[in-house]
């Protein structure tokens, strides 16, 4: 227990003698939170449409007023020439060419039905998507009301009509920074605990530290646990802080119990941090590390769930999720904070963060070696 | 002079099919300054590193400090002390920092600490430096300084890994003042070099070549032996025998 103690001590004066380190401490989480939160939105704002309004009827206008009062949408320029539009479109000045042809008027009246033509960039296919039913749907409000009104009608209801009421249950203003922040809180963590611990142990190598310390009768757990504990007490000061600023920026509501935040915390970065001693053991050099680091975290981030549902992932592909760190971790956080889950909805994640955090810890310390 | 505190019985370490170490036999008595020497990549360091247990020899039976090498690793590194080619205290850490770090390891009270660390500063003559980081130092203190920690603990062995190398002779001269001092307080220096000056400081001396010892005798029998002036020539001249 005493050599714990020097070990320990000795690490934290290290840290604190890093200025270049404890910069990074405290500026990756404002940096992410702040940026990366703002950033990282699937919200569809500002679409810009280019109209080409070869009718140039009152309905055509009331058409056009109508997408462009609706906040998605802004209505850059317009052209009698759908070239024009198409041309927009290639030099990325719009995302979307609303072609209403001539006689749209004329046609909606006698025939009671005329077509418009919408082109949507769709490079990327997701907000194309979303824009796409977005104009749809303002369409579709415009077009149920239109003969009515000009028929002099009363607004048209049909006799039975089944209506859906829906309410979002735990985001209710569907608040995407909400559901980001979490997931951030989750990479910072990670990114934290991963890069200190392994770049920690490896500088020893580089440094020809760790071969003194070899020929010390300091007992293995006891080095390990302290390239551990004052990483894991580092990661957890900047999810405090994450939180923190997440809960004064964002207004982010923290349902769950902070208690089981925390323990869940220190759990998952038992398992990421023995994972970077475990590359540190490996490697030789900080490059190295950095590399391999590097490597597990892009997979680890990208399977995660942070930008695309697990869900909607092909199903070898969430067999795989099952040993990433990151996606439990991130499940967690997003459950807790944002539902308010307990313990016992937690069970699976748990048993999956005890079986990563034991193996790779084992790895590790099999792989050390004081006798090479 | 006659405790045996090393025994070496047909040392063998090999990498793949390169023989590093071939055959090694011998012993180091209590209290001796045993110069280990031979060219670069004779199998020095390797030898070395054996001894410390930082290496898993391929066959052979050696004991340390009375102490098996392959079952009882442990209490070998409890008693011996080992200074290697590379600097390798804490950088950021201030001398008292290192030493308080490295005592903690080896389970040495606060109390001893203290007054132990106020000697070695004063012997040292870096009282004034005591607070500052050892990254800061000029090199021929380091060395100093890293040689006072690797025998703070007192061993029964300090094993020296080319301890002088790059820096001039008058501070090797003085390092040598230390490697003296330790050897009265009757720790015993077993030390690898390639300074053929620092081998007539040796009480004996063993010469590697090609991973095996050629010869092993104090420095007046060598020197007769081989009918040379200095070691120098006598390392010349096993040299040339072995190409």
């Amino acid at each position: 227990m005493k050599t714990l103690f020097y070990v320990l001590q000795k690490e934290f004066i290290q840290v604190k003698r890093n200025k270049v380190m404890l910069r990074m401490i405290i500026m990756i989480p404002i940096m992410q939170m702040l940026v990366l939160v703002f950033a990282a939105t699937y919200d569809l704002k500002n679409v810009n449409v280019f109209l080409v309004d070869q009718d140039l009827s009152s309905t055509s206008r009331k058409l056009a007023s109508k997408i462009d009062a609706s906040p998605f949408f802004t209505i850059n320029n317009t052209s009698f020439n759908p070239e024009d539009g198409e041309n927009e479109i290639l030099n990325n000045r719009d995302d979307m060419v609303l072609v209403i042809p001539k006689g749209f008027e004329r046609n909606l009246m006698r025939e009671d039905k005329a077509s418009l033509q919408l082109l949507v960039n769709a490079i990327d296919g997701q907000s194309a998507q979303i824009g796409y039913s977005y104009a749809a749907s303002v369409i579709g409000g415009f077009n149920k009301n239109i003969i009515a009104d000009w028929k002099g009608l009363p607004e048209f209801k049909p006799p039975y009509q089944i209506n859906t009421v829906s309410r979002f249950w735990y985001n209710s203003e569907l608040e995407y920074k909400w559901y980001m922040a979490p997931g951030v809180l989750a990479l910072l963590v990670t990114l934290i605990g991963l890069n200190l611990s392994s770049t920690s142990l490896v500088k020893e190598k580089e440094d020809g530290t760790i071969e003194q310390l070899n020929v010390t009768p300091i007992r293995k757990i006891q080095f390990l646990a302290g390239k551990l504990i004052p990483f894991i007490v580092i990661a957890l000061f900047d999810l405090s802080f994450g939180l923190f600023l997440a809960r004064m920026v964002f207004n982010l509501p923290i349902v769950g119990n902070l208690g089981l935040v925390f323990g869940f915390g220190v759990l998952y970065l038992i398992g990421i941090l023995g994972l970077g001693l475990f590359i540190s053991t490996v490697a030789d050099t900080q490059q190295q590390v950095m590399f391999v680091t590097f490597f597990f975290m892009m997979i680890f981030i990208l399977m995660s769930g942070i930008f695309t549902p697990v869900e909607s992932m092909p199903q070898w592909a969430q067999t795989i999720d099952q040993i990433n760190p990151v996606y439990h971790f991130m499940r967690v956080l997003r459950m807790v904070v944002l539902k308010g889950s307990h313990f016992g909805d937690l069970i699976h994640e748990f048993v999956a963060l005890c079986i990563l955090g034991v193996t790779f810890l084992t790895l590790a310390l099999k792989r050390y070696r004081k006798t090479a | 002079m006659n405790e045996k505190v090393i025994e070496v019985h047909n040392l063998v370490k090999k990498f793949g099919s390169f023989v590093a170490n071939d055959h090694l036999n011998f012993d180091v008595y209590k209290g001796e300054i045993f110069g280990f020497l031979g060219a670069n990549g004779a199998g020095k360091t390797t030898a070395m590193k054996i001894l410390c247990g930082l290496s898993a020899p391929t066959s052979g039976d050696v004991k340390v400090a009375g102490f098996d090498i392959y079952k009882e690793t442990e209490k070998v590194k409890r008693n011996i002390g080992y200074m290697s080619q590379k600097f390798s205290l804490y950088e950021d850490l201030t001398i008292a920092e290192n030493i308080r770090f490295f005592s903690g390891i080896y389970g040495i009270s606060p109390k001893d600490r203290k007054a132990k660390q106020e000697i070695l500063l004063k012997n040292l003559d870096i009282e004034s430096a005591k607070d500052s980081l050892v990254g800061s130092l000029p090199l021929g203190w380091k060395q100093k300084l890293a040689f006072s920690v690797a025998i703070f603990h007192d061993p029964k062995i300090v094993f020296l890994d080319e301890p002088t190398g790059g820096v001039d002779p008058i501070t090797r001269r003085k390092f040598w003042d230390l490697i003296y001092e330790a050897s009265d307080r009757g720790i015993t220096v077993f030390v690898t070099t390639h300074y053929m000056d620092e081998a007539e400081y040796c009480n004996r001396v063993s010469i590697m070549s090609e991973g095996r010892i050629e010869a092993l005798d104090t420095t007046e029998n060598l020197k007769k032996q081989y009918a040379a002036k200095n070691m120098d020539e006598v390392f010349l001249k096993i040299a040339r025998n072995t190409e």
